[in-house]
């Protein structure tokens, strides 16, 4: 897929107007993953109105996101910054080697405690 | 009343107790929840991505499903709720991904967000009172509670309308409903770290435990939640404040919590 092509398919993902952000930085200030994330959640959303594909999908926060969605109810713009973040890191996914789990990584306790909804979940996150 | 009922893969495995519960206070309370058949998992997280049709579809057929059992389904799991509330939002609102799931699925009747989706919280307030549950109390919680709500419920709020996403009440409510004292504390609707637990672990660890010791600090006595994977990531984060799901202390509050 080349730049142009990448940028219309992460926009659609994303499915939020990011041209309305006013960067006030809201979304960043509630983030409870700030800290582990090298791209910003509101620089998620200026990036994309940029069109620097790229550098976003060159991101390791996307792996760091909890899409507990803090982001999206702070927003005094109603842009969804979590959405493009999800956009990124579901074409990262989609990408051949693009995983950000394998089953290797599945601690040996799986069976006594870990919920099915977290293995379901992080399977669906960070695996396509 | 009779409602659908929804509860999900992990209510069939490690949260038990969560579904155990939750049919026997129904039962006490005269309630029957009838267990959709042949459901699928709902998938744990919804897909923001409106090209991403698989995902949605198993939500889908459970939707269906209720709508042709008298419409209202009811669901515990946050996870199964927040899915399956967003989903029948998209059948309802979204044009473009009801065209491309129904053509897709084939039903007799097309689907299109008919379904009115409850989590069971909403339907002991909604549909049976939390005045009526207080009626029906036998053995009253006499403690001090921290409600933890986390994301799911909560968010979006726009498509969730569960509560007021900053400051939520019900289940402070649902607490006094019981006989318990609700302990109002900062991080109660704050993210426990979610699904990074599997590849984050110290993150996720940072993120429970800061919960718990907020709810520690303004004096509760143990936590509840209607979340397995906040129930998960609550309890192994080291903090020792007793986690409970919110089913097991309605049951224990009717007097149905025995092997009867
Ligand atoms: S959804 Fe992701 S980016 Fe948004 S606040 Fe939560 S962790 Fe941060
Ligand atoms: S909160 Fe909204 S408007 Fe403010 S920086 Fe984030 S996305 Fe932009
Ligand atoms: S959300 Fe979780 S518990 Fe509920 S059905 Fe899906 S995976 Fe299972
Ligand atoms: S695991 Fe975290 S994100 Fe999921 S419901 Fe619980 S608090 Fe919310």
């Amino acid at each position: 897929m080349n730049n142009d092509m990448q940028l219309k398919s992460l926009i659609e993902m994303s499915a939020t107007d990011v041209r309305k952000c006013m960067k006030c930085g809201k979304c960043s200030g509630r983030c409870p993953a700030f800290k582990e994330m090298d791209i910003k959640p509101h620089q998620f959303v200026t990036l994309l109105g940029q069109g620097k594909v790229e550098k976003l999908l060159a991101s390791k926060a996307i792996w760091n996101c909890l899409s507990c969605l803090a982001c999206v109810e702070r927003c005094p713009r109603g842009v969804a910054p979590a959405n493009v973040i999800e956009a990124v890191r579901t074409t990262v996914a989609r990408m051949q080697g693009g995983d950000g789990i394998t089953a290797e990584e599945i601690p040996a306790e799986v069976n006594e405690m870990i919920p099915q909804q977290l293995l379901v979940s992080a399977f669906r996150k960070y695996k396509k | 009343m009779v409602f659908s009922y929804y509860p999900g893969c992990t209510l069939k495995n490690q949260a038990k107790d969560l579904d155990i519960y939750a049919r026997k206070s129904a039962q006490a309370l005269g309630i029957e929840i009838k267990e959709i058949d042949e459901w699928q998992c709902c998938g744990g997280v919804y897909t923001s991505s409106p090209d991403d049709i698989a995902p949605r579809l198993s939500s889908i057929r459970i939707l269906a499903k209720a709508k042709e059992n008298g419409g209202k389904l009811v669901t515990i799991c946050s996870a199964c709720h927040n899915v399956i509330k967003r989903v029948n939002d998209d059948m309802k609102n979204n044009a473009d991904i009801n065209l491309r799931a129904n053509n897709f699925m084939q039903l007799e009747e097309r689907y299109n967000g008919e379904t009115a989706v409850l989590h069971y919280l909403e339907m002991l307030r909604d549909e049976v009172g939390f005045d009526n549950i207080k009626k029906a109390v036998k053995n009253p919680i006499n403690k001090k509670i921290g409600a933890y709500y986390g994301c799911l419920l909560l968010r979006p709020n726009g498509v969730m309308a569960f509560d007021n996403p900053e400051n939520p009440t019900i289940i402070e409510e649902f607490i006094k409903a019981i006989g318990g004292t609700p302990v109002v504390y900062p991080f109660r609707n704050e993210c426990c770290g979610a699904y990074a637990s599997l590849k984050n672990k110290p993150l996720a660890d940072k993120k429970s435990s800061a919960v718990l010791s907020s709810a520690k600090g303004h004096g509760a006595e143990m936590v509840i939640t209607a979340c397995p994977l906040c129930y998960y990531n609550l309890k192994r984060s080291g903090e020792d404040l007793p986690v409970i799901y919110f089913t097991e202390l309605l049951a224990k509050a009717l007097g149905v919590d025995g092997d009867e």
